[in-house]
């Protein structure tokens, strides 16, 4: 697939995707990349941190003229091999990488963001990388500025040259005008609106006088609608411009607009290289997401009478605000005794609803615990309720790294719900029961086959399997009616998976209900007794597992109608 | 924006400066302070403090606070003043050797407080405060135990009748007004002749323009991305660590030569004490204009020394004209110095917190 | 500014992909195997790794001056009553600043807020013309009441502060100190052995407690042991607030102040507020600072107004420093380890050395010491 070049579309020309219905998928006819030699190669670039294998062997490359869309879901190593690719620290600092860079041919190696910048490569940041206190002028030449020689600076040297403020601002004009910009170059970019910052960080790559190759990394993330789309058409008139362009994304729709050549990556691997006039929006969801589910067919679990029983949770209008994941009006029951599934691709909002019914972040909209109406944004009311959650990130909010196992394990519990203590008036001041603490943690690592030296080793030094054993068994702790767990299985062995699996299943035998949110939409196949799917904060479609394939890359990818 | 509005935002803008400025008025007004006496303390303060200040700003455009480290730098220049002395230097001739000789010791200390700076990002003024102390527990060793015992010392006016240990006190007129007097004027303001130390008030004034020079070569335009966000700055290549340790020296230096300023307008060096409220009244000084943790400027720097040390000036003898008891005013201005510095502590954490 | 966090891997990088420019967290290193029991002198190596270069050195200072005062025949059972008095004096001081770091508030040089507190409990119970027991009990009461709501705003103003604590504790408190001292000067005490002779207003510098309850709780209970008298009501109460305080991070309230500190956002998935909890920690913090001066004062027969509080933080958080604690990790052991050897020392260098040096080598060597420990404490890159 690489090797074939992309043939520019015509305008209005129609796709057919994959499954019932036509859809028009447009892609810019005048946009025809040159045949060259590639700029920039990247040749089986792998990286471990710890042991764990990050990325796997990735290639790809990136010609001049061309926009060449990376995707993956988040976790697939995109962040890692930008790290790589423009010499950041953190990757010297944990062992290096395998593989070869090779710019215009010959080999590089950039170990320092400044050598990659000399050597061509410029990268617009997720993260704005702008000085707020700055001129936009002073932003553009962070670091280039062009300087006057002066008496000073022949006695102590170059960095006592005073800056030449006039041909800073009439080169920083003329890379505004090249992004299309009409600002003042001495404006300050605090007074800046947010949608501008990205265009003045484009106007600081495209002002390096060897910019090659650009990256751009989610760059629509905060924009609006009418920004996003000036950002694309900068980005194809750089493109044409002679410059190479890396667009990293996970906006599907952004990606059959500009790009020229679509690779997706997934845990480390580039799964495929696609010509995007030859394929749809839901063939790369599924790509992004998980294995054809052909394979977990023999897993779909038989549901048990979970067609009749009330709603032990109802979930109303909710929206939650949280940074990236944002939910904008899902409602959803979860029925007694079954195990509800959330699906949906990163970004896209199916990480806050339980976040969000858990009350960690603000929220509105109503939820109801078998019936009585549950307070948001209070997490120890929901604690109280019966509600126990499993965080998605383990390590930041679900586990006290230098405590012990024990202490882990019955926090919640003893915090909210005044367990594990000993008798005392004031119960402020209750003695925590270190003889139960210590048996309670001994049972729960016997049953959950936590590996570990003891209850009292710490946290930090348990792999990543056995601590989202610890978390799974924090929340077990609290005994809880109904349990919201957020990628269990995330970055952890095989066997850690498939014990955290065979225990969820356990609970839900024992009465408790589940709402398994995660992006393996395999292991959600394979568990679960129906599967919602997230798209744009909202609910695309409610499937049950055995459905086929093509609903579940319809949803994810947003081509489905709502359904309410 | 009508001009009443201007005028209220522009008062509320600089509602800091005015406060004090108030202050002084008022405390003179009750103590009954005779313009020409004000106006002499406010001239001799300022020439004598103007450039201890100075020496914080660097640091604070670097992004490392306010440089409590400066007691460091002030000790360099009293050593210095105290070989000068031994050595039998004196006039202007002394006092350059003294400067001369307090830079490469001050290079040597800022170098030191730099490292340690860098060994404590995001503590640097806490780091700075206890390198201070710390740096006056060493001098103390060398000046009271070393001196004349280890260190061959032989000026029996100058050491203890023990035999070894600075005196308390070590007369410094043979410098005294070196500078000062360099060119000599004195203006009768209501019939008392003042004097008015031009050769310092121009090298103060020297030192300023340097500083706004400074801000428009490279390094100061480095200085400043690092004081906004080292982490933007690092990845533009920008060598934030060894660029904190050169604002560092430059402001050690700077506080050395101001001591020295200092006491060659005081005329005798009290060894051990001179040195120690050096960090904090400068501090405050620079303060009371309404500079800030992360943002001061020469004519905020220029503006706070006189505000300052005239309140210095004013609250003893607004105390005693007020409740009889002149210690009330000193305890007062101790407060207002303490309290101003609090203030913009508290303040540069709480918007540091809103980011 | 910046772009949408990630969520599945929170931003800080998983063992899936490292975010930019933050490495994933610590080495998840697959459980250890059984390895051979320790040999004695690896068993010594370890020991001395865990007590650390300070307290190694500061011991051993500690051991050659000793030496040398048994060697030129010193009076040593003076020395050692000398010490456990400072040691006694100064100990509940330096317990205070425990909750304040287990809390998440860092070195509290604060302290000075709660010290005041105290001594204005000293103040009024002396002014009132109280003794004995009841005197001191009257002043911790006084001191304990006051330092509540003083505590409760220095938690307000470290929690909008968060990042800048020590130094913004360390100004509060010298601020604190000085109006203070034009509190001393002004306020309404009118008892003729407090204010000065001329002028019947405003407080002396030093207040006598003799006749009142100077070295009540040293003397209760007092022994006398091979020449050596312990202060042993003052040494019991010492002892019995550290036992409190270990218990206290025992019990629920502790332990949920600490794991606040340890994950401030794994606390509010629990639905505890940090900084509720801070707050309660800077309360804990003053209020043992109040009652500490009061024990100082006691034992040291005198009450120290004006300008004596203003660096009284420094010698506390020295002695915690040198029993082993961190910026963020303290324990009752390090508190009393560390004031054993720091008061020890401070008590035994001055006469022990003047036999040797003239003049007070033994103040220079405390600010060199104390001051050399919270520096080095500060600029320790802490292994995370």
């Amino acid at each position: 697939m690489a090797a074939a070049t992309p043939i520019g579309c015509g305008r209005g020309a129609a796709v057919s995707c994959i499954g019932a219905g036509v859809r028009i998928v447009t892609c810019t006819s005048v946009y025809h990349p040159r045949v060259t030699a590639p700029v920039l190669e990247l040749r089986a670039i792998a990286k471990r941190y710890e042991g764990n294998p990050v990325l796997k062997g990735v290639s790809l490359t990136a010609a001049a003229g061309e926009i060449h869309a990376l995707v993956g879901e988040n976790g697939a190593g995109k962040s890692t091999l930008m790290n790589i690719l423009f010499g950041m620290p953190v990757i010297r600092e944990t062992g290096g990488y395998e593989g070869e860079i090779l710019l215009d041919g010959k080999p590089a190696r950039f170990d320092s963001p400044q050598q990659a910048m000399a050597a061509g490569l410029g990268m617009v940041h997720q993260e704005f990388m702008l000085l707020p206190g700055f001129a936009v002028a002073e932003n553009i030449k962070l670091n280039r500025e062009p300087t006057r020689r002066g008496l000073l600076s022949r006695v102590a040297g170059r960095k006592l040259e005073t800056l030449d403020r006039a041909r800073m601002g009439a080169d920083t004009r003329a890379a505004l005008d090249r992004v299309g910009l009409s600002i003042d170059e001495w404006a300050l970019v605090a007074g800046l609106p947010v949608g501008h910052l990205q265009f003045v960080e484009i106007a600081r790559e495209v002002d390096r006088s060897r910019a090659r190759v650009v990256i751009f990394d989610e760059p629509t993330a905060v924009l609006t609608e009418s920004e996003a789309r000036e950002m694309l058409r900068v980005m194809r008139d750089l493109a044409r411009g002679g410059l190479a362009i890396l667009f990293i994304t996970h906006r599907l729709d952004e990606i059959f607009e500009v790009a020229s050549r679509i690779t997706v990556l997934r845990d480390g691997e580039v799964v495929a290289t696609l010509d995007p006039a030859r394929t749809s929006a839901v063939h790369v969801a599924e790509l992004m997401v998980g294995r054809p589910a052909k394979v977990a067919a023999a897993h779909v679990v038989q549901t048990h009478g979970a067609d009749a029983p009330a709603p032990v949770l109802s979930v109303r209008d909710l929206a939650v605000a949280m940074p990236g994941e944002r939910v904008d009006g899902v409602t959803l029951e979860l029925r007694r005794g079954e195990i509800l599934g959330i699906g949906g691709l990163a970004g896209q909002g199916k990480t806050g609803i339980a976040n969000g019914i858990m009350g960690l972040y603000p929220a509105t909209g109503s939820v109801a615990v078998e019936g009585r109406p549950l307070p948001l944004g209070d997490p120890r009311a929901a604690i109280r309720a019966g509600l126990a959650f499993v965080s998605e990130d383990r390590r930041g909010v679900g586990l006290l790294l230098d405590e012990s196992i024990e202490l882990n394990m019955v926090l919640t519990a003893l915090e909210v719900q005044g367990r594990f203590l000993r008798k005392f008036p004031i119960s402020g001041l209750r003695l925590a029961n270190r003889k139960a603490v210590r048996a309670h943690a001994q049972a729960m690592i016997r049953r959950l086959d936590v590996r570990c030296t003891g209850p009292a080793q710490q946290v930090r030094r348990l792999s990543g399997g056995n601590q989202q054993k610890v978390c799974l068994a924090r929340a077990m702790t609290q005994e809880p009616r109904i349990l919201l767990v957020s990628e269990p299985t995330r970055g952890i062995d095989v066997g850690a998976k498939a014990r955290v699996l065979e225990v969820l299943t356990e609970l839900h035998l024992a009465g408790v209900s589940l709402i398994i949110t995660s992006s393996e939409l395999v292991e959600l196949r394979s568990i679960c007794d129906r599967i919602a799917i997230v798209h744009a904060g909202r609910i695309a479609a409610v499937l049950p597992p055995d459905a086929p394939d093509a609903a579940f890359g319809l949803a994810m990818a947003g081509e489905q109608d709502l359904a309410s | 924006m009508s001009l009443a509005s201007r005028a209220r935002a522009g008062a509320a803008h600089h509602s800091v400066p005015i406060l004090f400025a108030t202050l002084c008025l008022a405390g003179a007004l009750v103590a009954h302070i005779k313009p020409s006496f004000l106006a002499s303390e406010m001239l001799l303060r300022f020439s004598r403090n103007g450039l201890l200040v100075l020496s914080l700003l660097v640091p604070i455009l670097a992004g490392l606070g306010l440089n409590f480290g400066i007691v460091i730098g002030a000790m360099a220049g009293q050593i210095a003043a105290i070989l000068v002395v031994y050595w039998g230097g004196s006039g202007i001739g002394g006092l350059g050797a003294a400067a001369l000789l307090a830079t490469p010791i001050a290079i040597v200390f800022g170098l030191a407080t730099g490292m340690i700076f860098n060994r404590a990002k995001g503590r640097e003024m806490v780091s700075g405060l206890i390198a201070g102390f710390l740096a006056n527990g060493l001098y103390q060793i060398v000046f009271l135990f070393m001196i004349g015992s280890i260190i061959p010392f032989h000026s029996p006016s100058m050491v203890l009748p023990q035999g070894y240990g600075l005196r308390n006190t070590v007369d410094l007129t043979s410098i005294q007004y070196a500078m000062d007097d360099l060119v000599p004027l004195k203006v009768a303001i209501e019939g008392s002749a003042v004097r008015v130390p031009v050769a310092t008030l121009a090298l103060i004034g020297l030192f300023g323009i340097f500083n706004l020079w400074f801000l428009r070569t490279k390094l100061g335009q480095e200085l400043r991305a690092m004081g906004q966000d080292p982490h933007v700055a690092a990845i533009a290549g920008i060598p934030v660590e060894r660029n904190r340790l050169i604002a560092t020296i430059l402001s050690t230096v700077l506080a050395a030569w101001g001591q020295l300023l200092f006491l060659q307008n005081l005329g005798t060096l009290n060894t051990y004490n001179s040195h120690e409220q050096v960090g904090m009244f400068s501090i405050a000084a620079l303060l009371v204009s309404g500079a800030t943790v992360t943002r001061a400027t020469v004519p905020q720097a220029f503006l706070g020394t006189i505000l300052f040390h005239t309140l210095f000036v004013v609250s003893p003898l607004a105390g005693k004209a007020l409740a009889g008891d002149a210690q009330i005013g000193e305890y007062f201005r101790v407060f207002v110095a303490y309290g101003v510095i609090t203030a913009a502590l508290v303040l540069h954490a709480w918007r540091k917190e809103r980011e | 500014m910046s772009g949408p966090a990630d969520p599945v891997t929170g931003g800080a990088g998983e063992d899936a992909g490292g975010a930019r420019g933050g490495a994933p967290g610590g080495p998840p290193a697959p459980p250890a195997d059984a390895s051979p029991p320790p040999g004695p002198v690896s068993r010594v190596r370890a020991l001395a790794r865990a007590a650390g270069v300070p307290r190694l050195v500061i011991g051993f200072f500690l051991i050659v001056l000793f030496a040398i005062a048994v060697a030129t025949r010193m009076d040593v059972p003076g020395l050692l009553t000398d010490s456990l008095a400072r040691i006694a004096r100064n100990g509940l001081l330096v317990l205070a600043l425990l909750p304040a770091i287990r809390g998440g508030l860092g070195l509290n040089f604060g302290l000075p807020l709660g010290i005041v507190c105290g001594l204005t409990g000293c103040v009024v119970s002396l002014n009132a013309g109280m003794k004995g027991w009841a005197g001191l009990g009257a002043a911790a009461l006084i001191g304990l009441l006051l330092s509540i709501p003083v505590g409760w705003g220095y938690g307000a103003i470290l929690n909008r502060t968060r990042g800048q604590e020590m130094m913004v504790g360390t100004y509060l408190g010298f601020a604190a100190v000085s109006g203070m001292s034009i509190f001393w000067l002004l306020a309404p005490f009118h008892n003729p052995q407090l204010v000065w002779a001329l002028g019947g207003i405003g407080l002396r510098t030093t207040l006598s407690l003799s006749g009142a309850y100077d070295k009540l709780l040293d003397r209760f209970l007092a022994f006398e042991i091979a020449g050596i008298s312990v202060p042993t009501g003052t040494l019991l109460l010492f002892a019995g607030f550290c036992a409190l305080t270990a218990l206290f991070f025992r019990t629920r309230w502790g332990i949920t102040i600490a794991a606040a500190r340890a994950n401030p956002r794994f606390a509010r998935a629990a639905g505890i507020s940090y900084t509720a909890t801070r707050t309660q920690a800077a309360i804990l913090s003053t209020a043992l600072g109040a009652l500490g001066i009061v024990v100082f004062a006691q034992s040291y027969g005198f009450v120290q107004l004006y300008t004596a509080p203003l660096y009284m933080a420094f010698p506390a958080v020295a002695c915690l420093l040198i029993g082993g604690a961190t910026v963020s990790n303290a324990t009752v052991l390090h508190v009393i380890v560390g004031t054993v050897l720091f008061q020890s020392i401070l008590t035994v260098a001055l006469p022990v050395t003047s036999q040797v040096v003239q003049g007070d080598i033994s103040e220079t060597a405390r600010l060199v010491i104390q001051n050399g420990m919270i520096l080095y404490a500060l600029t320790r890159r802490e292994k995370r």
